[in-house]
């Protein structure tokens, strides 16, 4: 009965216009502006002014191996997305990162089949077999890197010195800072020749190492744009750099004749683009700012560990990928406590 | 100045487009539907029936059980119809229809109290009870069930919500600016209810002219105005209460737990009139807005107008329409037909053009974090996305999911475009049906 008024109503009304078609979706129905693509193209745009800066010191073996890296990644995530059937995500930027920061990762100079066996590695198996972007447990830049540190050791470790772009000077090839004290430390001489290493030249990325960590500057001009974006927290890097400088720098003051100054080795090696770029990689690192200084923490320690007293001269890629195994239960373990929670049933 | 720290979100805003509109009273429709249920709690039942002759102001629907609040016509006429009809949350709801005779005649001998401030409390309540005043934020809950808390909650602390965080909305603004002495004769009328000598107004800081107006209508009231730093949703009555006095509702408890009322501008100023007066609740300050709609504004809206009416009277549609909510962009309600009526709860109505929705498949969570950055409850929304995605909603309860206020912020930040508090709805109603059961 209600029915039919309600009907007859409706017919009396002045309702016989078509209403808007309207479309119905539950709230929120405004939404903000980043997207996966805006934030892993912004990340790409970060990391250029470390590879001009790789280009500049290292010349065009450089560039070859950024190229070569970066493309065969973006080749690797178009014919796995082919083959397996989905929908193609080379645009969304993450498979451009992934390659790119491999690059800057490697030493100039590397053979080009060496960096599209990194890519490929990085892409296939560590990022897509495990189920794609968001899935991979593990940064596929860090362990392509240190895929290709086992597989091609004698390639891995063989640094050309710095021979700026029309500098004149030829290139050629010399142990890298870090090398440098490890050599100095394992033949028991305290720095050796690691003391002569000049900071602005570290500062500005005149020494040797891999393509795109040699220059500070440039990694900071990046770090500072994504920071801005808000795309990275300060928590990591901070947290990462802070437990390297205090842990060298107590260290240092009790001998300084046989470690390394704090500034030493956040200028050398890899430590600023780990922290700003790798540590800092979302899909890898805890998702909450308390687990995320938890984690730079760890980052730091274990870097620091490994190039003061470990087997390698350089520690960062080992300690995030070693970080990225305990994500999963710093995630579990340190959640936020949530508003109005009394603190004694935090953990329950 | 305050705000909830660190968390919470700075949406898109575009008040500035209605905010210093006056409000206008909007033409009464020739016909009204009024909802039977315009609250949280009961349905009322019906006193009139079809064919029976109503006044502006008479009680046509009576509160049915301890949660529940009358209705009253607002317009006089004839009832033509009563059963189900279309109501803005997307059900149907008993309801009543009236045809205006266009007299718009009051009924006669409504009375209020002159000396309000020394009236028994109870009286006063019982004058808000038979007003039918529900919270006028959106989630009408019957206002003087909250001014009656049980004996052992020992209130202290009004706090009146002028936050107003949803951006596109301005109608609490300009209540505040344009009402501010009955806002504020409604907040001294609350208090002495409930025998509190503290009492708010919680303002953020976009709304200068309503903190002026608010700032000389209390002076020498002792009631104080907090101007909060704006971020969304700040207007949340747990948020606001630990913006305003930094104190936290506990976990699954109400603000009464720690002694505080919460209460809307515009609920204050309904307040006012009911008891000053004896008006019944039966129109309210709306905000139209949204690139849609031809005339935006700021309206007084007789309860149980169509949809349609508004329209019309705000000029008709601009572009192609895409969706029209009622309430905020943040957690409005979309509607599916220009047939529903505003009720009382009805703080805005948007018009959003074809052109600014944006459809977009969802993709995996690149556990980017910035849902959890951005939950003012400080849960973890990505769990709750995940877990529903694999089917496993059952888990989400360790993780706190009941605590959700479900305003929005993880979805509004989400880079994957992951639908997150349509989900987590999904999990919390799945949860209900399995208590059921």
């Amino acid at each position: 009965m209600a029915e039919d008024v309600a009907e007859k109503e409706d017919k009396k009304g002045k309702l016989e216009e078509p209403s808007p078609k309207l479309l119905l979706t539950s709230s929120p129905h405004a939404l903000g502006a980043d997207s996966i693509e805006s934030i892993m193209w912004s990340v790409v745009l970060s990391l250029i002014p470390a590879a001009l800066a790789g280009v500049y010191f290292f010349g065009f073996q450089a560039l070859q191996v950024l190229i070569v890296s970066t493309g065969s990644a973006m080749v690797a995530e178009a014919l796995y997305q082919r083959f397996s059937g989905k929908g193609s995500t080379v645009g969304d930027g993450s498979a451009a990162v992934t390659g790119l920061l491999l690059g800057l990762t490697l030493p100039p100079g590397l053979p080009w089949w060496a960096s599209v066996i990194g890519s490929f590695f990085a892409i296939l198996i560590v990022k897509q077999l495990y189920g794609g972007l968001g899935f991979n447990p593990f940064n596929p830049a860090l362990m392509a890197r240190v895929f290709l540190l086992i597989a091609f050791p004698v390639h891995m470790t063989r640094w050309p010195l710095p021979a700026p772009l029309f500098s004149g000077i030829d290139a050629s090839t010399g142990a890298t800072p870090l090398g440098e004290l490890q050599m100095a430390r394992l033949l028991g001489k305290g720095l050796g020749k690691a003391s002569e290493l000049n900071l602005w030249d570290a500062f500005w990325g005149n020494i040797g190492g891999s393509v795109g960590e040699v220059s500070a500057i440039a990694l900071l001009i990046g770090a500072a744009y994504l920071l801005y974006k808000q795309y990275i927290s300060w928590h990591i890097p901070v947290s990462m750099i802070g437990t390297v400088v205090v842990f060298s720098g107590i260290f240092w003051m009790i001998n300084p004749a046989k470690y390394a100054h704090p500034l030493f080795h956040v200028l050398t090696g890899g430590l600023i683009i780990g922290a700003f770029f790798m540590a800092t990689d979302m899909v890898t690192c805890p998702v909450t700012l308390k687990g995320q200084l938890l984690f730079g923490f760890g980052c730091g320690l274990i870097t620091i560990i490994i190039r003061m007293w470990g087997g390698y001269p350089e520690g960062v890629s080992f300690a995030i990928l070693l970080m990225n195994i305990v994500t999963p239960l710093i995630d579990k373990y340190l959640r936020p406590v949530r508003y109005g929670a009394l603190k004694a049933e935090v953990r329950s | 100045m305050h705000t909830i720290a660190g968390e919470g979100i700075h949406p898109r805003d575009e008040k500035s487009k209605t905010t210093s509109i006056s409000i206008a009273v909007m033409r009464p429709p020739d016909k009204v539907v009024i909802p039977l249920s315009q609250h949280i709690g009961a349905p009322c039942e019906p006193l009139v029936k079809i064919g029976e002759s109503v006044k502006k102001y008479q009680k046509i629907g009576e509160a049915k059980g301890l949660v529940s609040s009358p209705v009253h016509s607002s317009i006089s006429g004839k009832v033509i119809a009563v059963g189900r009809f279309p109501h803005p949350s997307g059900n149907q709801s008993n309801s009543i229809v009236i045809e205006s005779d266009g007299k718009d005649e009051p009924i006669e001998g409504l009375k209020g109290f002159s000396d309000y401030l020394k009236a028994d409390p109870k009286e006063l309540r019982d004058a808000i009870l038979s007003a039918g005043i529900v919270g006028m934020g959106g989630a009408t809950f019957p206002t003087h069930v909250k001014l009656n808390p049980p004996k052992e909650k020992r209130i202290t602390t009004i706090i009146l919500n002028g936050a107003e965080c949803e951006p596109n909305l301005s109608a609490d603004d300009r209540t505040m600016v344009e009402m501010s002495k009955e806002t504020v004769e409604g907040m001294k009328i609350l208090m002495h209810i409930m025998g509190v000598k503290d009492g708010y107004i919680g303002i953020e800081d976009d709304k200068p002219a309503a903190i002026d107006a608010m700032n000389k209508a209390v002076s020498g009231t002792g009631i104080r105005v907090s101007k909060l730093k704006k971020k969304y949703p700040q207007g949340a009555e747990k948020t606001l209460i630990k913006s305003v006095i930094g104190k936290e509702v506990p976990s699954g408890g109400l603000p009464m737990d720690i002694g505080v009322v919460v209460q809307n501008v515009g609920t204050a100023a309904a307040v006012y009139n009911a008891v000053c007066f004896g008006i019944p609740l039966v129109e309210r300050v709306v905000t139209v807005a949204g690139k849609g709609i031809s005339r935006p504004g700021n309206f007084k809206i007789r309860v149980g107008t169509m949809l349609e009416h508004v329209i019309t009277e705000c000029g008709g549609f601009v572009g192609e329409t895409g969706k029209i909510l009622f309430g905020g962009p943040m957690m409005g309600l979309a509607q599916y037909s220009l047939n529903v009526p505003v009720v009382k709860g009805t703080s805005g109505i948007l018009v959003m053009t074809k052109d600014e929705i944006r459809l977009e498949n969802f993709r995996a969570c690149i556990r980017c974090g910035r849902c959890v950055q951005a939950c003012p409850i400080r849960l973890l929304p990505n769990m709750y996305s995940v877990l529903a995605e694999v089917g496993q909603p059952k888990e989400a309860e360790k993780y706190y999911i009941l605590d959700c206020i479900e305003c929005g912020c993880c979805t509004y930040v989400c880079p994957s475009r992951r639908p997150i508090v349509h989900q987590i709805r999904y999990i919390k109603a799945d949860m209900r049906k399995a208590k059921k059961s």
